[in-house]
């Protein structure tokens, strides 16, 4: 029995992206992407806790049982995050100045209770950690690429205060984009948030419909159709619907 | 993909009474959760205690060599702002300064302000110990993100006069950020107000230390 490897990184870097594949953990990820940097603070540490919450909960597979399994592994990710966040404020204080307002956040992230019930429940402990490490790194990727393009339209700047998070030899990433930029009010608070998601998602799914041969029909329009409900087929010329 | 469950005599009777895991599983993640504690507490209160200490310095005048500043305090008891500590800078006795925190609302909730003020009534320094503002607008107050809060520098309560202790949008001194003017109007009103319990306890605040051993606080 071998786990392909290859797939569980394909999946978790893109074709199932934690933001744009599953749509899922959109509250911590509108309130943390004001800035790149933020988005790659709280990126990091959500991969940390997934790396270590697939790890045990894979671990711990064979004896939980069924019905109880979704308040175990409530209580093994939430018993990770608060261990990693007193670990944290009591030996890389620094590091807990800027990331400590995230790290209670992550508890609230139900990418990561998919992630124990859809895959580390069933699959062995390597398997799991990688899954993890791959859904934490497509999660930054998502939240980086968020915060950069929220940040240099509302504030002109691109990753701003990154020496604070990273340590000074970082403050090269620090670059004012815009020069004299008034900021775009909106972009910063959660609408815009919503508004930078949804253009994300668009330019995903061109990107898919590109790369995949025969996603478009004869005459132009998308053959399969995404919707919360799965995939349509649209509906023949001429339905009035 | 979905590797096979193990199962072993043991681990079956065990799924046959999910109540007992869970109760075992509760059991064990309070377990670390109390040992993490222990282990993390001391250090966690001595990291507290250097914050305050590095705020306190921020805002009072040089260390004395003698001088911890967090060694000398004084509760100050006010009708307004209820109980409040405070730090004290003593030279030979005499007081040279003194810094207590006071708690402002701002646009995200609380937002805790710690200011040194010299014996004269002169505002020493102001920082920010901790907010909940909107980051890239409200947390221009916080000094790794801007040198506003150095502007209250120099200021005492009769300067500028009672009118002037606002933000410019509302008629007084101090400049608002483009965005944000709730998060400073806070912070002028709370400064503001600390200058006013100076100004009411003024003689009990300056009041020579006397030999008795103070009291030491942590964090």
């Amino acid at each position: 029995m071998s786990e392909n490897y290859a797939r569980i990184a394909r999946d978790g870097l893109w074709n199932n992206n934690i933001v744009f594949g599953q749509l899922l953990a959109l509250c911590p990820l509108l309130a943390v992407t004001g800035t790149a940097t933020n988005g790659l603070g709280m990126g990091l540490a959500t991969a940390a806790v997934l790396v270590a919450s697939g790890g045990t909960v894979s671990l711990l597979r064979a004896a939980v049982p069924p019905e109880i399994r979704i308040p175990a592994f409530v209580l093994i990710i939430a018993c990770i995050v608060t261990v990693v966040d007193m670990v944290l404020n009591a030996w890389a204080h620094d590091l807990h100045k800027v990331l400590g307002l995230f790290i209670p956040l992550i508890v609230t992230n139900c990418a990561i209770l998919g992630r124990a019930e859809a895959f580390a429940s069933r699959n062995r402990p390597l398997a799991a950690g990688f899954d993890g490490l791959m859904m934490g790194i497509g999660f930054t990727l998502a939240l980086t690429g968020l915060g950069a393009l929220r940040e240099i339209f509302g504030a002109g700047t691109l990753f701003a205060n990154a020496s604070v998070l990273l340590g000074p030899r970082f403050a090269f990433l620090e670059t004012k984009v815009i020069p004299e930029y008034q900021g775009f009010l909106l972009l910063i608070l959660p609408p815009g948030g919503f508004i930078a998601l949804g253009m994300l998602l668009a330019l995903k799914s061109l990107a898919d419909r590109r790369r995949t041969p025969g996603a478009l029909t004869d005459d132009g329009r998308p053959a399969r159709v995404f919707t919360a409900a799965g995939v349509l087929t649209p509906a023949p010329e001429g339905d009035p619907s | 993909m979905t590797a096979p469950i193990p199962a072993s005599p043991r681990l079956a009777a065990l799924r046959r009474s999910p109540g007992l895991v869970l109760g075992a599983f509760s059991l064990c993640t309070a377990l670390i959760l109390a040992a993490a504690d222990d282990l993390t507490r001391a250090a966690i209160a001595a990291r507290a205690a250097e914050d305050l200490h590095a705020s306190l310095a921020q805002v009072l005048p040089p260390a004395q060599p003698e001088a911890d500043p967090t060694a000398q305090t004084r509760r100050l008891e006010d009708a307004e702002e209820g109980s409040v500590p405070v730090y004290l800078a003593t030279e030979a006795g005499q007081i040279r300064a003194v810094a207590f925190e006071l708690t402002g609302y701002g646009y995200g909730g609380a937002i805790r302000v710690l200011m040194g003020l010299a014996a004269d009534g002169t505002i020493l320094g102001v920082r920010v110990l901790s907010h909940a503002e909107t980051p890239g607008l409200g947390d221009k107050i916080e000094t790794a993100k801007s040198d506003w809060i150095q502007g209250f520098d120099g200021r005492s309560i009769g300067a500028p006069g009672p009118e002037g202790w606002k933000v410019r949008k509302d008629g007084g001194v101090f400049d608002q950020f483009s965005g944000a003017t709730i998060t400073p109007r806070a912070v002028v009103s709370t400064v503001h107000r600390g200058l006013a319990l100076f100004e009411r306890h003024r003689p009990e605040l300056l009041a020579p230390v006397t030999a008795s051993p103070s009291t030491r606080e942590t964090g």
